[in-house]
């Protein structure tokens, strides 16, 4: 089996000005290519999670890692298994409709379990959360009737209960305050 | 105590311990000059920003401390950028202070805006934009645990004139909190004791040391480790003195115009032991084809180091002394069951020293190049014969600075290099213009000790006016400029790759009259065009010490350096001096 191309890395930066910059500067100068990232504050305000789905074909993920360790600002850093971590996204996608195809849509979207968070005379936004797979699934379907705009927020994840705490690997196992 | 950021900034410096600072002011580091007149530490006025950074890495490389450096905002950060890119491609701990316009005009295209901390995020280990002059004590002493820890390198921090005029409460941290960061220093004892076995059962080791060994203070330990082991060492252009020259077991300086011993015997070696060293294209060659049959023991600081460019058998996190101490201590005991005789390596040094004997480094001499008439009217002077002569001529514990070009690799090879620290050159970047001011910085740091700069006519017309600082400040460093005419480096691959189309590369042997310049700067400007006049030349420049002094020596343009491995070529297909090449088929 092929290796998997995408690495989903939990890294944890401290939350100062120009962290994101030096990360994505990082990725940018070393020729490693991003396929997803997203970024918030952690409950403790003094730090930040990037969740950055790494496509390594660029590079093998260990210098990937190794080097980001080496930023100052960075904490710590989790490669995070798909098979123990739960992973979940947002999309959001307005979808044109007419008349007849407004109840499909607004059908197909229960099946989901999206739900609907506007509507217009002749489209209708959707909002979906979950598994990245199932989101694939649902913009494949949803495709199929004239997407206006589409947007996703890129992975985040946290490692599974019960499962190993992902593998911590590099920078501290736990923060210490 | 109430301080201005400005003092603030300056009293940190104090307390840091800095003795000496290389910079040149303008409108927005304003603030931070006037405590500057008041302090305890010394600041040399350089003519050219990058000059100042260029000075502040010549300190840093013979002192082993940080260099400062303190320049204003836009054009003036602008200008040392070369210098923060040199020295984080060369490990060199160094911390510049940039003036910044006032907060409120950032992100405004205010005038002498340049946003720095964005421009030098790929080229400094980390740099700070303060942003309150409470910030400031923390901040230095942030600046420069960074810069001198772990891997070295250098560091900046952006003061808004607006910050620097604050008011703050005095106060100095006595701890800093940096989550993130982590310098290695212990190596693993599981990693040293495999390291250990695989040292045992080598037949044909090679020792590679880099410039990790000499900024961990590591070449004692280094030539402990060697001896306890007989196993040949070879020193990276950014270790050259690490193991002196003169040592039985130095094989000298591998890479792209290492010796043939050096650079054939690590193509052989059944295992490399790199110790701060860095796998660089200029010493692999073709990544594919280096040291095919070696084992690899990788020792470094900087882990992103370890497998980025040649995966080894045993990879280990940390310091270089630290290590090589920890290996010296795992093997010791192995003495006592006979496991480290020398006559184990016999036959490898039996190859080596014959390699040694077959390919020395060689150069024609003046007589020879008239003969095969390759050169001009004047029976030219050989620039080895002059770098040979200026080591003789020399101290010691002269400290060697070079340019990049030819004359570096000349001074790097043909310079019998027996001290650490006394080598100070631009490795990684390869920045023409380096030396003058590096040289300035070196003697700075070090006054006691004699610094020539060995400098190509190229490079010299990049940077010399510093010797308008070092005539200023009083410092008297030696410039001895090879001056074959040209671009001479870049002459050699037009030469050999490019089928003798020379475009660009030529400058003049007169134009500019390096004498003159050199005059009109203060410094004492000689000229030397014939082998005779070398020795005196360098003798009176010697008896000089109250300015500085530059020797314009008129070289033989056509000489090329060899050996050479031709860019992207495999170790195996070096080319050596042409009078040796038809030893080639036969070694
Ligand atoms: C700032 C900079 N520009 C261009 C180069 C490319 N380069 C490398 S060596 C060289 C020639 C240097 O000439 P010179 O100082 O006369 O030294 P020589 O090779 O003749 O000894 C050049 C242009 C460089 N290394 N640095
Ligand atoms: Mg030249």
């Amino acid at each position: 089996m092929n290796k998997p191309r995408h690495h989903l890395l939990s890294v944890l930066v401290e939350n100062k000005a120009g962290v994101l910059a030096r990360v994505a500067s990082l990725f940018a100068r070393r020729g490693y290519n991003i396929f997803s990232l997203a970024v918030a504050p952690t409950d403790d305000a003094r730090f930040s999670r990037i969740s950055i789905v790494v496509d390594v074909e660029s590079s093998p993920l260990e210098q990937v890692i190794a080097q980001l360790d080496k930023l100052i600002n960075v904490v710590q850093i989790s490669e995070l298994h798909p098979a123990e971590a739960r992973e979940a996204e947002l999309l959001l996608v307005t979808v044109s409709v007419d008349a007849d195809r407004r109840a499909q849509v607004i059908q197909l979207a229960g099946v989901f379990g999206a739900s609907v968070i506007d509507v217009g005379i002749d489209a209708l936004t959707v909002m979906l959360a979950g598994q990245p797979t199932a989101l694939d699934d649902f913009e494949n379907v949803i495709a199929s009737y004239g997407i206006v705009e589409l947007q996703r927020t890129g992975r985040v994840a946290l490692p599974r209960l019960g499962a190993s705490r992902g593998t911590s690997v590099a920078g501290l196992s736990a923060v210490a305050n | 105590m109430q301080l201005t950021g400005a003092q603030a900034l300056v009293k940190s410096l104090e307390t840091q311990g800095v003795e000496v600072m290389f910079g040149l002011p303008g409108g927005a580091i304003l603030p931070v000059y006037d405590p500057i007149i008041d302090s305890s530490i010394r600041h040399i006025l350089a003519r050219h920003e990058q000059g100042a950074g260029h000075m502040a890495e010549g300190y840093a490389h013979v002192t082993g401390r940080p260099g400062v450096a303190i320049v204003t905002s836009g054009p003036g950060a602008t200008n040392i950028v070369t210098s923060l890119c040199d020295a984080y491609m060369d490990s060199i701990p160094i911390v510049v202070i940039t003036g910044q316009v006032a907060t409120a005009a950032i992100g405004t295209d205010a005038f002498q805006e340049a946003d720095i901390t964005g421009i030098t995020m790929g080229v400094t280990k980390h740099n700070w934009l303060v942003t309150n002059a409470a910030d400031i004590p923390r901040i230095v002493a942030e600046a420069f645990h960074v810069a001198t820890t772990g891997r070295p390198g250098p560091v900046l921090v952006d003061v808004p004139k607006d910050v620097s005029l604050q008011m703050m409460e005095w106060y100095w941290p006595d701890s800093l909190d940096m989550p993130g960061y982590r310098p290695p220093s212990k190596p693993e004892p599981a990693l040293i004791a495999d390291a250990a076995e695989l040292i045992l059962a080598a037949r044909r080791p090679v020792i590679y040391a880099g410039g990790g060994v000499i900024k961990s203070s590591g070449s004692p330990a280094l030539a402990r480790l060697a001896e306890l082991t007989g196993i040949p060492v070879v020193t990276t252009l950014m270790a050259r003195g690490a193991l002196p020259d003169s040592h039985p077991l130095c094989l000298g300086m591998p890479g792209m115009h290492g010796n043939y011993t050096a650079v054939t015997a690590m193509q052989q070696a059944d295992l490399l032991i790199a110790l701060g060293s860095r796998f660089d294209d200029r010493v692999t060659g073709k990544v594919s084809a280096f040291a095919p049959h070696a084992k690899v023991i990788h020792v470094d600081i900087d882990k992103a180091e370890i497998g980025k460019v040649r995966r080894p058998e045993v990879g280990i996190v940390a310091d270089a002394r630290l290590a090589t101490e920890a290996l010296i201590s795992a093997l010791e005991p192995r003495t006592v069951t006979g496991e480290l005789r020398s006559d184990r390596l016999e036959d490898w040094m039996g190859q080596l020293r014959r390699w040694q004997e077959r390919f020395p480094l060689a150069y024609d001499s003046p007589a020879e190049s008239e003969a095969s008439g390759a050169s001009g009217r004047l029976p030219l002077l050989k620039p080895q014969f002059v770098i040979e002569t200026l080591r003789a001529s020399t101290p010691d514990d002269t400290i060697l600075v070079s340019g990049v070009g030819q004359h570096q690799m000349w001074a790097s090879q043909h310079w019998r290099f027996e001290h650490p620290n006394s080598w100070v050159n631009s490795g990684g970047l390869g920045t023409m213009g380096f030396s003058v001011p590096a040289a300035i910085g070196a003697k700075v740091g070090r006054p006691d000790a004699m610094v020539w700069a060995v400098d190509g006519d190229g490079c010299f017309q990049m940077t010399a006016q510093e010797l308008v600082t070092a005539s200023a400040e009083r410092i008297p460093v030696k410039v001895a400029i090879l001056n074959n005419a040209y671009l001479g480096m870049v002459r050699q691959w037009q030469h050999m790759f490019y089928e003798e189309r020379y475009s660009e590369v030529y400058l003049s042997a007169d134009l500019p009259d390096y004498v003159g310049w050199a005059e009109s700067m203060g410094c004492v400007g000689l000229k030397v065009e014939t082998p005779e006049e070398v020795g005196p030349a360098i003798e009176k420049a010697n008896q000089i010490d109250d300015r500085p002094v530059v020797i314009d020596f008129r070289t033989d343009s056509m000489e090329q350096v060899y050996p050479m491995v031709p860019a992207g070529a495999s170790n195996d297909d070096i080319v050596v001096h042409p009078s040796q090449a038809s030893r080639l088929a036969a070694s």
